[in-house]
């Protein structure tokens, strides 16, 4: 078992650190930096974090001004709460391609308890669909930490990257180094490929073990970049493995497993398999026990590959 | 002397509002009558109370304007080319597939600090640069202008929040109270009585004027430069489509070109008759 460690957490040390050595960051949120862990930044730097209060609207055309003047803006709340500034995303940092990241934490099914109202599962095809803005969802604290990195020295566009509540497991050797639009393949394997998005890449893995039992060689990829995405190892995928399975705490819809779709479509073709939210509402209840109430767990995953490998066998008697 | 520069600012003002009807009527589209409602101001600021050069457009210590009621756009661009910011003969191209003038207002184009549009927004980007002067000890002055119809959108509140909060006296709003929105008059499509109180009790100075008289907006935007604690809003009693007969006072040219050669005639020769 691998330990576990909280994304936003890693945020909040991250870009305090950051603070440190760049001096144009300045860090927004909306009355919720103790959960967010913003208030880590706030504490050292309080001249350069801004708390807009429970002003979302206020708080990211505030983060177009800012980064209209030079300044390089983190701004962070629940990702449920920042959808409701979808126009002033769209108007105001997006078209004005500004340098505004969206560090948002408590997203998709992992807030738990907090229930459906706070169980975002929209937002990464929501992000997605913005022209300029790009879409990161970490899969581990080390993961988190390397992309605040690449976007305070690499980037200046509007950047989304979706972060959780609770621990996720550390899946990555401490060295790494994200890429940007690159995947990363955990385990590699020949009989069906099995994309993950964030902590679903932990439970992706250990379906992987349990199919190995019933003779399926899976490969587990984790896809961090959702725009842009890894095209070229979904068609790699695609054509060594002939079998795919996407794994996400987000909607089926305009998600992970559209965007593979979108790709294999285009380019090759193959059956893919969405595992993830059914054009649904989460409820409360514990994370994994709603993983198992909605059919994302690691049994589901298991049950979901296997038909995506027996299919393919059914598509190959047909032809 | 001083009599002697107004005169000259009411010429300018003179040319930016032929420029608006040239524009909207050669386009078959656009909003007049919220561009004329806020030319005299908008000549006022570019003209004289503006720490601006169009030679040296993004100097760090320049004054920023943020238009954001960005359907005004042919006042505001017509505004910038007057001033030298780019040719006057480009804002024929206005709302055109070759041309760089967006329908509404769009960063694009030289003197524009912010694209614009949907309401409700400029007044944040203008906390937000003014956050930013604060921090690069910097004192340059943000003017937002506001339409009256526009404050009904709660971004605005929430944005006077924090203008309020961080005591932003280098944030100067100007509200364009023409009085009139795109479905008709704002007193019966949402009324917003006791106005300057509204204002004043989210912690912001307030002052009102007459939005076609020059020494009002001169007097007003220089008292709100001086002041010196917290932001401030001029509330500019405007005449929606001022300067052309038939658009004054009337929402159909909220959103609309002269509708005939004739009614485009009529506009020009109200525009260049005697000065006041």
């Amino acid at each position: 078992m691998n330990k576990t460690e909280s994304l936003r957490e890693a945020y909040g040390e991250k870009i305090r650190e950051i603070g440190q050595r760049n001096r144009d960051v300045v860090v927004m949120d909306a009355d919720l930096s103790s959960s967010t862990k913003t208030a880590i930044f706030g504490k050292e730097f309080p001249e350069r974090f801004f708390n807009m209060g429970i002003s979302e609207q206020s708080m990211i055309t505030a983060a177009a001004g800012l980064a209209l003047s030079g300044k390089k803006v983190f701004a962070s709340t629940f990702a449920v709460f920042l959808t409701r500034t979808y126009e002033q995303l769209r108007q105001s940092v997006c078209y004005n391609n500004l340098d505004v990241k969206l560090v948002v934490t408590h997203a998709g099914l992992t807030v738990g308890e907090d229930g459906a109202t706070h169980q975002i599962v929209e937002d990464v095809g929501i992000m997605s669909g913005l022209p300029n803005m790009k879409v990161i969802v970490p899969v581990d604290s080390i993961e988190t930490r390397s992309v605040l990195d690449f976007l305070v020295e690499k980037t200046k566009t509007p950047y989304y990257v979706r972060l959780t509540r609770e621990k996720f497991p550390v899946l990555n050797q401490p060295d790494y180094m994200y890429k940007p639009g690159k995947s990363v393949t955990f385990k590699d394997g020949s009989d069906i490929t099995i994309f993950g998005m964030g902590v679903m890449v932990s439970y992706a893995l250990d379906a992987a073990k349990e199919l190995k039992n019933r003779g399926i060689d899976a490969r587990v990829v984790n896809m961090s970049s959702i725009k842009p995405v890894d095209r070229y190892e979904i068609v790699k995928a695609a054509r060594e493995t002939g079998r795919i399975v996407t794994v996400e705490e987000h909607s089926i819809f305009n998600g992970l497993g559209s965007r593979v779709a979108e790709v294999t479509s285009e380019e090759y073709p193959v059956p893919v398999f969405r595992v993830g939210m059914q054009d649904t509402f989460g409820k409360s209840g514990k994370s994994w026990e709603l993983f198992d109430y909605f059919h994302i767990g690691v049994n589901d995953i298991v049950r979901t590959s296997e038909q995506c490998f027996r299919e393919e066998k059914r598509y190959e008697n047909i032809s | 002397m001083e009599q002697q520069n107004i005169a000259e600012l009411k010429k300018i003002a003179r040319i930016i509002r032929k420029h608006v009807i040239e524009m909207v009527y050669e386009a078959k589209s656009g909003h007049p009558g919220g561009s004329l409602s806020i030319t005299d101001i908008l000549t006022v600021l570019y003209f004289r109370e503006m720490n601006i050069d169009p030679a040296d457009p993004n100097n760090p210590e320049r004054d920023r304007l943020i238009m954001s009621k960005g359907h005004a756009s042919p006042g505001l661009y017509a505004t910038l080319a007057v001033k030298g910011f780019f040719p006057e003969d480009l804002l024929t191209g206005f709302r055109k597939i070759n041309s760089k003038l967006e329908g509404h207002v769009h960063r694009g184009i030289p003197g524009v600090e912010a694209s614009t549009g949907s309401l409700g927004q400029g007044l944040g980007i203008g906390v937000g640069m003014c956050l930013a002067g604060r921090l690069d000890n910097r004192d340059y002055k943000v003017f937002v202008i506001l339409g009256d119809g526009e404050i009904e959108e709660g971004n605005i509140w929430e944005s006077l929040m924090a203008g309020n909060k961080y005591r932003l006296s280098n944030l100067i709003a100007i509200l364009d109270r023409n009085e009139i929105q795109l479905d008709g008059f704002t007193r019966d499509i949402m009324p917003m009585p006791d106005l300057s109180e509204r204002f004043r009790s989210f912690g912001w100075n307030v002052l009102e004027i007459d939005g076609h008289n020059y020494e009002e907006i001169i007097s007003s935007i220089e008292t709100a430069k001086k002041h010196k604690d917290g932001p401030t809003i001029i509330i500019a009693n405007t005449v929606k489509g001022k300067g052309v007969s038939y658009m004054e006072h009337n929402p159909k040219y909220h959103g609309a070109p002269p509708a005939s050669q004739e009614e485009y005639e009529r506009a020009i020769a109200d525009l260049s008759g005697d000065l006041q």
